[in-house]
Formats: C-alpha cells, sequence, structure tokens
C-alpha cells in the first residue's frame, strides 16, 4: 500500500501513527505544547475503527500508571506529555523500568527548571538519558528532528520496546511537535494478537501464574537483576546506536546536535563552508544508546567539536565523554525558549576554535 | 496426653471439613498473628475459586503489608507503585474489558498518597473491584499515623495521641466514593469474628458478580485491626477495634445497586 502524504503538526503526527502503528491504548494529560496529540486522538476515535483506548487520565502520576496496567498485559500503551509532566511522570517511569516493561513515552521538551516556559527547549537531556527516576535504569532514547521521524519512530519505539522489554522515549521539543511539516504516513496496521509469555492477562491452567513486579527484598537477587539490567543496556549499546552525518568526512570541526538544533546545525554546516570553513554534523538520533564510538573515532581526525543544544550544555558531558581528550570540545546553546540560529552557531564556531 | 499418632488418626480425607482453598499458593503468609489480611486474602481467594475466575483475574497489589500478596494467591498479580492500583488497573481493565480485575489496597495506599486515583477511577466507574483494607495505621513501615488514624490515637508520629487541629480528621473516604455517581456497590465490613468473614465473603461475593455487569466501580472496606502497630494483643485488637474503629466507621453497606 501507498504511504500516504500529509501536511501536519508533529503532534498530530505522533497520535495519527499511533493509530496507524496499531497501538492499543494512549493515556494521557494535557500540558502546552503537546496537547494536540490527546485532541487529535480524542478527536479521530480510534476506539471505532482500531479498537485503540484513549483516556484522559486525572494526572501524568496516572497517566504513566495507566501505562504500566497496560504494559503489563502485553499491550502497546503509550503517553506523551512535556518537561514538567515527564517530572512526574518519573516515578511510574522507574516502575515500569524496573519491571521491564515495554512502552513509548512521547517528551515534547519545553523549557525549565519549574514552570518555565512553553517554548522549545532541549533541557531534558539528562532526565530522559541519565534515568529519570531513582535506582540505575536506562531509557531506549530516540531523537526526532522532523516531524517525518515524529511519526517514523512510533512504530520503531515499538520494535524497540518489546526486543528488548524496555521503556522507549521519543524525545522531541516545543518546535517540531508545533511546526506542520509534510509527513509520509504508514497505512493502517492491525492491533497486535500476539500475547507475550510474561503478560498477565489471566492464568491459564496452563501456565504459571505471572507477576509484574520491580520488587525483590533479597540483595543478592536483586543485585543479579540490576547486572541483568546492564547486560541488557550494553547490548542495547552494542546493536541500536543510531545517528545521521551531514559533510564529516572532510571536515575540520564537527558540530554534534539533534533535533532542533540538528536541523539549525545543518544550515551552520553550509553557512560555514560558504566562509571556508570545513565544518560537518554529527546528529545522534539514538541519544541512548549515544554514537560513543562513532564520535570517538571522528575526534582522531577533526580540530574540535562544538556540542549545540538548546540548554545550559547537556548532551555535551557525553561528547566530551566519547571525545576523551583528543581534541577541544564546547558547548553553545540558546535557553528559556529560544531556538539558535545558524549565525549563532558559526559565530561560536570561529570564535571557539578560530579566533576572531 | 493425646497420643501424635490419634491427630494422625483424626487427620484423614473423610474428616476433612475445612481446607486451604486451591487458590491459595503454599506460601508462608509474611503477616503478624491475629491480622486480618491473612482471612481477607483467603475470603477472596475462595470466591475466586468457587466463582471460576482463577484464569479471568487479575490482581493489583499495593505498597504496604499486602504488597507480597501476589505471593499468596495463584492468579496473575501486578504489583503497582505506592496508591496507584486503581490507576494501574483502569488500564487493565480498559484493555482486557472481559477480565476480572481487583485491587487490594491498605488505608495509606488507597486514601493518603492514591487518593487522587481512587477517588477519579471510583468516579469514571472504572468496571473495577477496589479492596480496602482500614486498620487506621501503617504497618509494615511500623505504626506511623494514617489518614485513617482516629482522634487521639497514639502512632509513631502522632506518639501523643492524634491532634485533629493540626493533624487533620481521619478521612472516611468510603463515604466519599459512595457519593460518587460511578461508584455502583460500596460497603464496610470486618473479619475480625466467623459471623462477620461470612458476611464480609457475601458482600465480596456481590461485588464480584455486580462487577460482571459493567455498571461501575464497586469497592469493599475491611475494617481490620493492627495488633503489632496498635501493640496490642490480637485479641485486644479486635476489642479496641469494636469500641473505637467501628463507631466511627460503622460496618454495612453504604451504597447498593437500585433494583
Amino acid at each position: 500500500m501507498e504511504r500516504e502524504l500529509r501536511l501536519m503538526k508533529g503532534n498530530e503526527a505522533v497520535a495519527e501513527a499511533a493509530i496507524r502503528a496499531g497501538v492499543d491504548g494512549y493515556f494521557g494529560y494535557p500540558i502546552t505544547p503537546q496537547t494536540e496529540i490527546i485532541e487529535y486522538l480524542m478527536e479521530a476515535n480510534p476506539a471505532e475503527t482500531t479498537g485503540m483506548v484513549v483516556l484522559q487520565a486525572e494526572s501524568e502520576v496516572a497517566a504513566i500508571n495507566m501505562v504500566y496496567g497496560g504494559a503489563a498485559c502485553g499491550k502497546r500503551v503509550m503517553t506523551s506529555s512535556s518537561s514538567p509532566g515527564i517530572s512526574l511522570k518519573q516515578e511510574g517511569i522507574t516502575y515500569i523500568a524496573g519491571a521491564e516493561l515495554p512502552c513509548l513515552i512521547v517528551n515534547v521538551v519545553r523549557g525549565g527548571p519549574g514552570l518555565g516556559t512553553i517554548q522549545p527547549a532541549q533541557s531534558d537531556y539528562f532526565q530522559a538519558t541519565k534515568g529519570g527516576g531513582h535506582g540505575d535504569y536506562h531509557l531506549i532514547v530516540l531523537a526526532p528532528a522532523s516531524v517525518q521521524e515524529m511519526a517514523d519512530f512510533v512504530d520503531l519505539s515499538f520494535e524497540l520496546a518489546f526486543r528488548y522489554r524496555n521503556p522507549v522515549m521519543m524525545l522531541s521539543d516545543g518546535a517540531i511537535g508545533q511546526m506542520m511539516e509534510k509527513v509520509y504516513l504508514s497505512p493502517q496496521k492491525e492491533r497486535s494478537k500476539t500475547v507475550p509469555e510474561w503478560a498477565t492477562t489471566g492464568k491459564p491452567s496452563t501456565r504459571e501464574r505471572n507477576i509484574i513486579t520491580s520488587l525483590d527484598l533479597d540483595p543478592n537477587r536483586q543485585e543479579v537483576f540490576n547486572q541483568k539490567l546492564i547486560d541488557k543496556y550494553n547490548e542495547i549499546r552494542e546493536k541500536e546506536v543510531r545517528f545521521e552525518e551531514f559533510q564529516v568526512d572532510d571536515a575540520e570541526y564537527i558540530l554534534v546536535a539533534y533535533g532542533t538544533s540538528a536541523r539549525v546545525c545543518q544550515k551552520s554546516v553550509q553557512l560555514a563552508r560558504s566562509q571556508g570553513i570545513k565544518a560537518g554534523l554529527l546528529r545522534p538520533i539514538t541519544l541512548f544508546p549515544f554514537p560513543t564510538q562513532r564520535i570517538n573515532e571522528l575526534a582522531g581526525h577533526v580540530k574540535g567539536m562544538l556540542s549545540v543544544e538548546m540548554s545550559a550544555g547537556q548532551m555535551v558531558e557525553d561528547v566530551l565523554l566519547s571525545v576523551n581528550g583528543k581534541v577541544p570540545v564546547y558547548h553553545f546553546g540558546r535557553m528559556g525558549g529560544i531556538v539558535t540560529t545558524p549565525e549563532e552557531v558559526v559565530e561560536v564556531l570561529k570564535s571557539k576554535f578560530i579566533g576572531g | 496426653m493425646v497420643e501424635y499418632s490419634g491427630i494422625k488418626e483424626i487427620i484423614k480425607p473423610v474428616n476433612l471439613v475445612y481446607k486451604k482453598s486451591e487458590i491459595m499458593t503454599e506460601n508462608t503468609l509474611s503477616y503478624c498473628p491475629g491480622c486480618g489480611h491473612g482471612t481477607a486474602h483467603r475470603i477472596l481467594a475462595e470466591i475466586i475459586g468457587e466463582e471460576g475466575l482463577q484464569s479471568e483475574a487479575i490482581g493489583v497489589s499495593p505498597v504496604g503489608c499486602s504488597v507480597f500478596m501476589y505471593n499468596y494467591l495463584n492468579i496473575d498479580w501486578q504489583e503497582a507503585a505506592h496508591g496507584r492500583a486503581p490507576a494501574v488497573a483502569t488500564a487493565i481493565k480498559r484493555l482486557l474489558p472481559e477480565k476480572f480485575v481487583f485491587t487490594y489496597q491498605g488505608d495509606g495506599d488507597l486514601a493518603a498518597i492514591g487518593t487522587a486515583e481512587t477517588i477519579h477511577a471510583c468516579n469514571r466507574g472504572e468496571n473495577i473491584l477496589i479492596i480496602f483494607i482500614n486498620n487506621g495505621i501503617y504497618g509494615m513501615t511500623g505504626g506511623q499515623m494514617a489518614p485513617t488514624t482516629l482522634p487521639g490515637m497514639k502512632s509513631s508520629t502522632s506518639p501523643y495521641g492524634r491532634d485533629v487541629r493540626t493533624m487533620g480528621y481521619p478521612l472516611k473516604i468510603t463515604d466519599i466514593v459512595a457519593t460518587l455517581p460511578g461508584s455502583y456497590y460500596v460497603t464496610r465490613q470486618s473479619v475480625h469474628t466467623a459471623a462477620n468473614v461470612k458476611k464480609t465473603k457475601k458482600a465480596i461475593r456481590k461485588a464480584v458478580q455486580y462487577q460482571k455487569l459493567n455498571k461501575g466501580t464497586c469497592l469493599v472496606e475491611i475494617v481490620s485491626n493492627c495488633p503489632s502497630g496498635w501493640k496490642m494483643t490480637p485479641v485486644q485488637a479486635n476489642k479496641w477495634m469494636e469500641e473505637n474503629m467501628f463507631p466511627y466507621y460503622p460496618l454495612g453497606d453504604l451504597k447498593t445497586p437500585e433494583e
């Protein structure tokens, strides 16, 4: 079947892609700048077509616990929110990680801390990639840089979530969520009828009872479980790194940027090259696992790297670890909901590395 | 003195009139002597067995003394975060509407940290059964004040007695739930005497049957004891419960379906 071409906001694209991907349930709570997701789903009313459950919860806390309950039934379930709401969801997210449940959490990031602003930011990198809630765990984190990727990453998220029994976060931002672009939508998939062997669906006489829990009071067993999680994360680091490169082959300076900043930096690379500066761009698509190895390789043939993020400098810590001292690494980013301009990036690149 | 062999004579299949419910597992209950949890578990296990619901039931256990309830009943279980069981159960029931979904929660879980989840699940009329064990204290963490702790009642965080001027009043959340249009059957029972066990079993069976009708949330509160937390013997605790808890939390139906 042909892919359908539509003009949509990133938020709408996620919602439509969720229906088409055969998602079983969405549980959400309104918060700017991502409320279009639940509005779109409520209007589309997929209960009548695919049977997808869409529910407005009483809070982000309730919504993420609904995701826990649905995921534990082996269903493809998701939620979405923006930064302050994701902070509230962190309790549920750590339980989901601890119970090894697959699900999708979409974060359309806005500036903070606190209520901050409703404008786009990338200041949730830490809470997305470093766990976020209590305990040792990681989410798989996908960073879309277009409306198309917001749609495409829904299906990819569930594929990864079920492959590793691990929650996946789509780390978008207020700019990609709100902007309209053309998007090719996949044909409608049927909702999966496969029931994972671990799912709690009522115990038939043919199997032992299934228990979904993140609790084990025995320190030795808990440590074995922690090690199992580490092994899983290492496997993910080995197999699931995704990134995109733009003009890195002959580059002397590498910009590292994801999401909206990567869109800006693509322009910055062209601008820098028009001024005779050989710049290139590495765009991490997965933020966990981070493209550590590739960045380390590139550090071997360039003069320096600039991490460009709409934050006070969060991803730059992973860039520094990846470069491991081979070349200088700097951070540049606007905050407060301001999107960096391509010109600003080139000016910073020049001032940090070339002088003047 | 009775000979050991005499007991062997008595324990014969022909003499068995009372046995473990087939839904109860072989695991040893973790509860203190005299605690009502074990009795409440057994009632639920018996009903699940008698109603043929083993393959239909999905239980949600809370945080609190009954956190390990999933070790005791041989059905599918999910362990929820503190207070979130009604939200977890909401999604299970929405995604598997043909199943029997219940939560089992204590007073701290259901009426303090989980107040929002409780009220809103009941207000949406989720077709789930909530079993609410109210013993007026946090048992697992060692006897702290609960939302349902009585005025003047001592606990480790109200060592001079609950002062309602600074600590607020005990919350009658079951009464609140009964006023919500989404609730269908709301009742308050106890399990401290054989007669009350019978009544509670009848109430839970009714609730299990009602929830099949998909007409709203059923909530069965069981006013119970906590000999360890109350620092009493089991017999003293039951007497204290009758004299102090029952006047504040009177037993009986709070809402029954209109015929």
